[in-house]
């Protein structure tokens, strides 16, 4: 007979559309991290160093980067002979085929996966923050408490509880009003969208709301277990935990990393975070190479300058080349006397020689400014950035750019240059 | 699946020196990320063979620990696998591998149940890439008995430590010395060898019979006139790490661009087991000059012509020049390293000056306790 205590269900379906072209062709999930992570590497880490073992990565955007990835779970120790990892795309029924089209649809949807696991407890998660957390901590709270609903929530500074979603308790920690990015906030404790539901409560809940369009965890199913009267708890987290949903919040929490003493310690031994990892080798630093402020991924060459970056594995730096304050990923090479300031850029760009790239005046975007701000360059991933050009600040490359894409050499800041077959 | 594969990883070399104290020659680290077995092991996967047996004795407990799981070379299939065989006491033998030929032989049920024509025969101290079914092509296309892959020694090297080959226009064998003192040719053996599996288990039943050990003496030199016994040249780098020279220059030949783009970049790669470090990390301050720095590193001081391995951490105001530091290794500031190589698990305490003489590569090996960071 099959029973496992707790199974993990990871929603990792979601576009993230805040993160501009870095996932016009991968999900937010698989967006590269920290110099050789991708995002789904911290949950799924959590989950194992947890003691689960037993996780459904519920896909839907995207999901080729995420199943090579993902595979069959070996870098985190994933390849269960019962249980593991399984990737759960949305599939055809007899009746009712459909997209997911909510949070909880797409659990519900899964049902049947989850009762083959004969499961007491399910924790739901997402797959878009950077943290470390001991899942089984919150299931011994959710235990002592008999709670039916355990939410997950993170004190926040008081100016920012407004953007989020903010819980109201009573001394016992038990839930008693929710508040949804309210105005004048009555509590800091803000959700952080990990749940633990007892198992019976969740399938419950998850039939009666089925016919409920887009059902979502947060706006259906929470707030009817708790109107019937559940016992719905938070259990407080502190610790790191970093938002990664815009350029702006992305950029920053690479940057974190770079301090000589990080808040979030990736060189910890106890809790260590997997990945699958496809380049071994040692990095090579050659003889005019400056490195100044910088985590590097493996297999990557300097001939050039760093500073202040977050590089991944098997980039190129050419001769003569500048990178400050940038997140170079996986694959990239940047060409000779090429200088990058304050960029992201997506993995396998060819970045050609002698460019200038975020420099300027900053003017917003003109495009979609409340996504590309932060006076940053972003370069969508498998572009190509011709010789000698001169790019602005608050920026979008997407594609196989040649010269004459740049007006006189030059993109100014503010300006989007998306080619065909890359468009978001 | 033309051939198994017998990896000989058990031997000791006291040219080592302090370096064979802690581990068999084929558990070396090597070039910042693998260890000297990876080459081998790479090699055969890439060949596709994928039944490999690896015959373990001599301080083996790192490399068994490093061969714990077969699947990063993608070993442990259904059909095949990775077998790793130390010496064990049964009915009929209570000694330990007394020589290759002998550690073969000890395990010629494996030879025995399998069902493949051919056996590739390699030491687990070499540093190549080669696609052993060119090999074995050729020594079928010879209508060889045994093969031996050769290679030609570049000039500034020793030859004292090799198996010298003479042979004819046709390739075949006519002389074989063992570590000769006046060396006329310069083609050695590499230690690898192919051979029919039957005819393989025939003559090392022939050496016990005579009580002789030794594959290259029982079989190779006794067999040089009476069977074809045919050189394969073999083309591109190879090194063995049987010295601690060899073992310096070896890595540090890393260092050059077209060492490291013939192993790291052209198909088909080397694999080592994953050990989920973070990256590299590089504080300000930090100068580094024509390196290898591995993941898992942190760096404040400066290197360089340095090779550093993984999970090192290099101290404030270091300077660590023509040196090889090997994993997991603490330097505590105001550290001063030349031509030097620093052991495994080794923390070296601040404010200490270790230097090599030119050309002659210091080992350190202190046992020094960590202070916790």
């Amino acid at each position: 007979m099959i029973k496992k205590e707790m199974i993990a269900m990871l929603l990792a379906g979601g576009q993230g559309s805040r993160l501009g072209v870095l996932t016009s062709s991968v999900a937010k999930p698989a967006v590269g991290f920290g110099g050789k992570y991708r995002i789904i590497d911290f949950p799924l880490s959590n989950c194992i160093n947890s003691g689960i073992d037993t996780v459904g990565v519920l896909t839907q955007y995207q999901p080729l980067r995420l199943n090579t990835h993902i595979g069959i779970g070996i870098p985190w120790d994933l390849d269960r002979n019962i249980g593991g990892v399984s990737i759960l795309p949305p599939y055809e029924k007899s009746s009712n085929s459909e997209w997911y089209t909510g949070t909880a649809n797409a659990i519900y949807q899964n049902l049947r996966f989850m009762e083959y696991y004969n499961p007491e407890y399910v924790l739901v998660l997402g797959g878009d923050h950077i943290y470390k957390m001991d899942y089984e901590e919150m299931l011994d709270f959710h235990k002592k408490n008999n709670a039916d609903i355990t939410l997950a929530t993170i004190p926040v500074p008081w100016e920012e509880a407004s953007r989020f979603g903010v819980v109201i308790t009573d001394e016992e920690m038990r839930i008693r009003e929710f508040e949804e990015k309210p105005k004048n906030p009555r509590s800091n404790l803000a959700s952080m969208g990990i749940y633990i539901f007892t198992w019976k409560v969740l399938k419950e809940a998850l039939i009666t709301l089925s016919e409920q369009e887009g059902c979502d965890f947060g706006k259906h199913i929470i707030p009817y277990c708790h109107n019937r009267g559940d016992r719905v708890f938070a259990y407080e987290f502190h610790g790191y935990w970093k938002d990664v949903g815009t350029l702006g919040s992305y950029w920053a929490a690479n940057m974190e990393l770079i301090d000589i003493v990080p808040v979030f310690d990736l060189y910890d031994e106890i809790w260590k975070i997997y990945t699958k990892s496809d380049v071994i080798r040692p990095q090579y630093l050659a003889e005019n190479a400056v490195i100044n402020r910088a985590i590097i991924g493996e297999g990557t060459e300097v001939y050039g300058e760093i500073h202040n970056s977050v590089i991944g594995a098997g980039v190129v730096i050419e001769e003569g080349a500048v990178v400050r304050d940038s997140i170079i990923m996986k694959g990239t090479i940047v060409g000779k006397g090429t200088y990058v300031e304050k960029a992201i850029v997506a993995e396998n760009v060819v970045i050609g020689e002698n460019c200038q790239i975020g420099v300027g005046e900053e003017r917003p975007n003109t495009w979609k400014p409340q996504i590309y701000s932060d006076g940053l360059v972003t370069v969508a991933e498998d572009s190509v950035i011709p010789d000698g050009v001169k790019i602005g600040k608050n920026t979008v490359i997407c594609g196989g750019t040649c010269e004459d894409d740049y007006i006189n050499g030059v993109l100014e800041s503010g300006e989007s240059l998306v080619k065909a077959g890359g468009v978001r | 699946m033309k051939a198994i594969g017998i990896i000989l990883a058990g031997g000791n070399s006291n040219r080592m020196q302090e370096l064979s104290n802690r581990r068999a020659i084929a558990a070396m680290p090597v070039a910042g990320s693998y260890r000297c077995i990876d080459f081998v092991l790479s090699n055969m996967t890439n060949s596709h063979i994928q039944k490999v047996a690896v015959l373990t004795q001599y301080n083996s407990r790192s490399l068994h620990e490093h061969l714990n799981s077969s699947k990063w070379w993608d070993f442990g299939r259904k059909q095949g696998g990775l077998y790793v065989f130390a010496p064990t006491i049964t009915q009929e033998n209570g000694f330990w591998y007394r020589g290759t030929a002998d550690a073969i032989y000890q395990n010629i049920d494996f030879l025995k149940q399998s069902h493949e024509p051919y056996v590739v025969i390699v030491s687990g101290d070499g540093v190549y890439k080669l696609d052993y079914n060119q090999v074995i092509n050729e020594h079928m296309e010879k209508q060889a008995d045994i093969t031996v892959v050769t290679t030609e020694l570049p000039e500034n090297e020793d030859t004292s430590r090799f198996g010298l080959v003479t042979t004819d226009e046709n390739g075949r064998i006519t002389e074989f010395e063992e570590k000769p003192l006046n060396a006329e040719s310069r083609k050695i053996s590499t230690g690898i060898y192919v051979i029919r599996r039957r005819l393989l288990i025939d003559l090392l039943e022939k050496c016990m019979k005579d009580n002789n050990f030794d594959f290259v003496h029982g079989v190779l030199i006794r067999y040089k006139d009476t069977k074809n016994i045919y050189a394969y040249e073999m083309e591109g780098y190879w090194s063995n790490i049987s010295s601690v020279d060899a073992y310096y220059r070896t890595n540090m030949d890393f260092l050059k661009k077209d060492v490291r783009d013939y192993f790291f970049k052209q198909y088909p790669d080397v694999y080592s087991k994953v050990d989920d470090l973070p990256p590299a990390k590089y504080n300000p301050n930090a100068v580094i000059k024509n390196s290898l720095i591995s993941s898992g590193t942190i760096v404040n001081g400066t290197v360089e012509n340095s090779i550093i391995f993984k999970k090192v951490y290099v101290g404030n105001n270091v300077t660590i020049k023509n040196s090889i530091i090997l994993n997991d290794v603490h330097i505590g500031d105001n550290t001063y390293i030349e031509n030097c190589i620093v052991e495994s698990r080794d923390t070296i305490q601040s404010g200490q000056t270790l230097i090599g003489e030119e050309g002659k590569i210091r080992i350190v090996d202190e046992h020094s306790e960590r202070y916790c960071m």
